[in-house]
C-alpha cells in the first residue's frame, strides 16, 4: 500500500459516447444513427501526456472535441477538475475553457486569414479579460518569445508564415488563457519531418515548463510514442487498449494494437516478411460489427468474440487496460 | 579442347529504361525566372524501383511532372534531356507523347479522389484509357478491367467495376488508380505519394502490392515520397532531393546504413524512433527549407548545415554514375566522424 493517496485526475470521462444522424430528412425516425464514440472512459492526471492514437474514422477526433466540450455528449459524465461539465451549457463552459485549450490539426485554415496574428492571439485576452488592456501588449511578447516566434511577426498575417510557424501560433493562442490542459488534435501531422521535430520539441518544453497537461491526439505512432507518458488506441469508435507508452509498445496486449504497430515502415529496417498484414477495410461505424469491433479483421478471432463485446479489463497490475477476451498480455 | 572464352571485364551496360541528364525546369513568376529543378540527372534500369524522398518543396513532384510532360509548357522552362527507351521524350509533341503517356509509362498520383473523375464508374475509366491505346472491343476491355481490379486486390471485382469512385474506401481509391496505371501494362510507374493519404495498415496493403507489381509485371517504379520508413522498405535504390537537386543518391542499404550528406543525416535523426530508447528531445535541422526563388547559388543546403565552410559558397560536385554519392564539399573520409559528432553534441546530457 502506498502512502499517498492517487492523484486526482484532471479529465475523468466515463462510459462517453457520441452519436450522429446522418441521412436524416424531413420525416421523424428517418436517419441513420453513427456511432462516432461509443462508451469511452479514460483519465488523464495532472502533468502527464495521454497519447490518443487510431487510424482515420476511429473517432479520436470526435473523442477530442468531446473531451473539450465542442460537442455535445450523446451519454456519458464529463469531469474536469471534479467539476462535472457532462451537460454544462456555453456560459457555464466559459470560465472552464480557461483552463482547457484546444490546438487543430491545419494552422491555416484554424487561423483566419484577414486577421493578423497580434488580433488572433490577442482577442483571447480580450474575451477572457485576464489581463488589464495597458499588459496586453506584453503579454503577446512573452507568449511569442514561449513558442519561439520573434514579438516582431505580431504585425503579420498568416499567410506570411510557413506551416511550422503557423503551428506555434496556435499554440501561442492556446496558451494565452493559461491553460491547465490542451487537447492537440494532430498538431504535426501536416508538417515536413524536421520540422516536426521542432514542433515535437516545443511541445516537451512547453510542459516542462508551464505544467501542463497534454491530449496528443496522433495517427503516427513514432511521435505518439515520443511524447506521450500514456497511450490509449481507438478503434471505430471505442479504446481498445490503455498504458503506459514504453510498455504498449514493447508488449502491445492488443491484436488492433500490434497490427498497427507491425505496419509502420521503419527506416533502416527492410524485413517486410515478419509483418502482420490486416485483411479488409474498416467496418462502417453507421454498422458496427455485432461483437468485438474488430473481430472481422482479427487474426486471433474466435466465435465467442463474433457474439460478445469485450469491456475494458485491467491488465499487468492494473497499469493497463484492454478490450480483448484474449489479450496477448496476460495477468490482472 | 577450345580455349576458355575469357569473360568480359565488366558485363555490357544494359541502357537504363529511363535517363534524365541535366534536367532543369523553372517556372515564370511575378518576380522573374524561378529556378525549382536544378541539373538533376539519374537513370532508372528495367524492374527496379528507385525512390525519390525529400521534404515539400524539394522538387520531387516537379521532376516526375516534366518527365511526363505535364507542366504548363506557357509558365514551365524545361531544359536537358529524358531518355525512355532511347526516345528523346522532352521534344515530342502533345500527340506523340499521348502514346507513351498512360501506355509505357503510368502515373498514380497521391490523392485518388482527384486522379479519378467522379462522374464515371471506374471501369467505364479503365476502359477508356485500354481502347485509347490499343484495338480492342469493349466487351474484352471490360473483362480486362475486372481482371486488372483483381490483380490489385478488390474481392468482389464483378461488382466494383461499376462502381463509382465516391462508393469506394481510400485504400479501395488508390487502388483502383493503381489498377487504371497498370491498364497497358507499363514498363514504367510513377506514384508520387501513394500511400501518403492512407493509414499505416492499409499503406502497408499497397505497398505490398507495388513489390508484388514489380515482381509480376516487371515494370519499374519510380516511388516519391518523404517518408523514410517506406523508402527503406520497398526501394532498390534512393535518391535524396533538398532545394530542386538530387545531394544524395545510392542504394537503399547503403544511404541508410552509412549516409554521406548531412541533409540526409538530420533527416534520419529528426524521425522519431519506435523501438529502443526514447530520446529526450528528437534532433531536428534548425531553420526552414529555402523557396524556389531562395535557394542558394552554391550548396542549397550551406545555410542550415553546421558543418558550412568557405567552399560551400560555390556548387558542390555532383558525382553521377558512382554507385554511391553526395553533392557536398566535406571530405569522404571525415564525414563518418563528422556525423558521430554530430549526433553526440544533440545528445541530451
Amino acid at each position: 500500500m502506498s502512502a499517498t493517496a492517487p492523484p486526482r485526475p484532471l479529465l475523468a470521462a466515463t462510459d462517453l459516447t457520441k452519436h450522429f444522424t446522418v441521412g436524416k430528412t424531413f420525416w421523424p425516425g428517418s436517419g441513420r444513427t453513427l456511432r462516432a464514440v461509443e462508451d469511452v472512459s479514460l483519465e488523464v492526471f495532472p502533468g502527464e501526456t495521454l497519447g490518443l492514437v487510431g487510424e482515420s474514422g476511429s473517432g479520436k477526433s470526435t473523442l477530442g472535441r468531446c473531451l473539450t466540450r465542442l460537442y455535445t455528449l450523446t451519454a456519458g459524465r464529463l469531469l474536469f477538475d471534479g467539476r462535472d461539465i457532462s451537460a454544462a451549457k456555453e456560459r457555464a463552459l466559459k470560465p472552464v475553457r480557461l483552463n482547457m485549450q484546444m490546438i487543430f490539426q491545419d494552422p491555416s485554415a484554424s487561423l483566419n486569414p484577414r486577421r493578423r496574428v497580434r488580433d488572433i492571439v490577442g482577442d483571447v485576452l480580450h474575451v477572457h479579460k485576464i489581463r488589464p488592456a495597458a499588459a496586453i501588449e506584453d503579454r503577446l511578447a512573452e507568449l511569442m518569445g514561449l513558442v519561439g516566434l520573434g514579438g516582431d511577426y505580431l504585425d503579420r498575417y498568416p499567410h506570411e508564415f510557413s506551416g511550422g510557424q503557423r503551428q506555434r501560433i496556435g499554440i501561442a493562442r492556446a496558451l494565452a488563457v493559461e491553460p491547465k490542459l490542451i487537447v492537440a488534435d494532430e498538431p504535426v501531422s501536416a508538417l515536413d519531418v524536421s520540422v516536426q521535430a521542432q514542433i515535437v520539441n516545443l511541445f516537451n518544453e512547453l510542459q516542462e515548463r508551464l505544467h501542463l497537461t497534454y491530449v496528443f491526439i496522433a495517427h503516427d505512432l513514432a511521435v505518439v510514442r515520443q511524447v506521450s507518458t500514456r497511450v490509449a488506441v481507438m478503434y471505430l469508435g471505442s479504446i481498445v487498449e490503455t498504458g503506459e507508452t514504453d510498455a504498449l509498445y514493447s508488449r502491445p496486449a492488443h491484436p488492433y494494437t500490434e497490427a498497427l504497430l507491425s505496419a509502420i515502415p521503419q527506416p533502416g529496417r527492410r524485413a517486410r516478411g515478419n509483418r502482420i498484414l490486416l485483411e479488409g477495410e474498416l467496418p462502417s461505424p453507421l454498422d458496427p460489427p455485432r461483437g468485438c469491433k474488430f473481430s472481422t479483421r482479427c487474426r486471433y478471432a474466435q466465435a465467442r468474440c463474433r457474439t460478445d463485446r469485450p469491456a475494458p479489463t485491467a491488465i499487468a497490475g492494473g497499469s493497463r487496460t484492454v478490450a480483448c477476451h484474449f489479450p496477448l498480455v496476460a495477468g490482472a | 579442347m577450345p580455349a576458355p572464352q575469357t569473360p568480359p571485364a565488366t558485363p555490357p551496360a544494359r541502357a537504363p529504361l529511363l535517363d534524365v541528364a541535366n534536367l532543369s525546369v523553372s517556372f515564370a513568376s511575378d518576380r522573374g525566372r524561378v529556378k525549382a529543378i536544378d541539373d538533376v540527372s539519374f537513370t532508372v534500369q528495367e524492374g527496379e524501383i528507385l525512390s525519390i524522398v525529400g521534404e515539400s518543396g524539394s522538387g520531387k513532384t516537379v521532376t516526375l511532372l516534366s518527365l511526363l510532360g505535364l507542366n504548363d509548357p506557357r509558365t514551365t522552362f524545361v531544359d536537358g534531356s529524358v531518355l525512355f527507351r532511347g526516345q528523346r521524350i522532352l521534344e515530342m509533341s502533345d500527340r506523340q507523347m499521348r502514346r507513351i503517356r498512360g501506355k509505357d509509362i503510368g502515373l498514380i498520383s497521391q490523392d485518388p479522389m482527384t486522379a479519378l473523375t467522379p462522374v464515371y464508374t471506374i471501369g467505364w475509366q479503365i476502359v477508356e484509357q485500354i481502347r485509347a491505346h490499343e484495338r480492342i472491343a469493349k466487351a474484352a476491355a471490360r473483362k480486362r478491367a475486372i481482371d486488372l481490379l483483381a490483380e490489385v486486390g478488390f474481392a468482389n471485382p464483378a461488382e466494383a467495376v461499376d462502381r463509382y469512385p465516391h462508393q469506394l474506401s481510400g485504400g479501395m481509391r488508390q487502388r483502383a488508380l493503381i489498377a487504371l496505371a497498370l491498364s497497358c501494362n507499363p514498363a514504367l510507374l510513377v506514384a508520387d505519394e501513394p500511400t501518403t493519404a492512407l493509414d499505416v495498415t492499409v499503406q502497408a496493403q499497397v505497398l505490398d502490392l507495388l513489390l508484388r507489381l514489380r515482381d509480376d509485371f516487371g515494370s519499374a517504379i519510380i516511388l516519391i515520397t518523404h517518408d523514410m520508413g517506406v523508402v527503406s522498405e520497398v526501394a532498390d535504390r534512393v535518391h535524396v532531393m533538398y532545394a530542386g537537386r538530387i545531394v544524395e543518391r545510392g542504394t537503399t542499404d547503403a544511404v541508410f546504413a552509412d549516409p554521406q550528406h548531412p541533409y540526409t543525416w538530420g533527416l534520419l535523426a529528426s524521425i522519431p524512433p519506435l523501438h529502443g530508447a526514447r530520446q529526450a528531445r528528437l534532433r531536428s535541422i534548425p531553420g526552414l527549407p529555402p523557396t524556389a526563388d531562395g535557394i542558394p547559388a552554391g550548396c542549397g543546403f550551406a545555410p542550415r548545415c553546421r558543418f558550412a565552410f568557405d567552399a560551400c559558397a560555390a556548387r558542390p560536385p555532383d558525382r553521377r554514375g558512382d554507385s554511391h554519392s553526395a553533392m557536398c564539399f566535406l571530405d569522404p573520409s571525415d564525414r563518418e566522424r563528422l556525423r558521430s559528432e554530430m549526433l553526440e553534441r544533440e545528445r541530451p546530457a
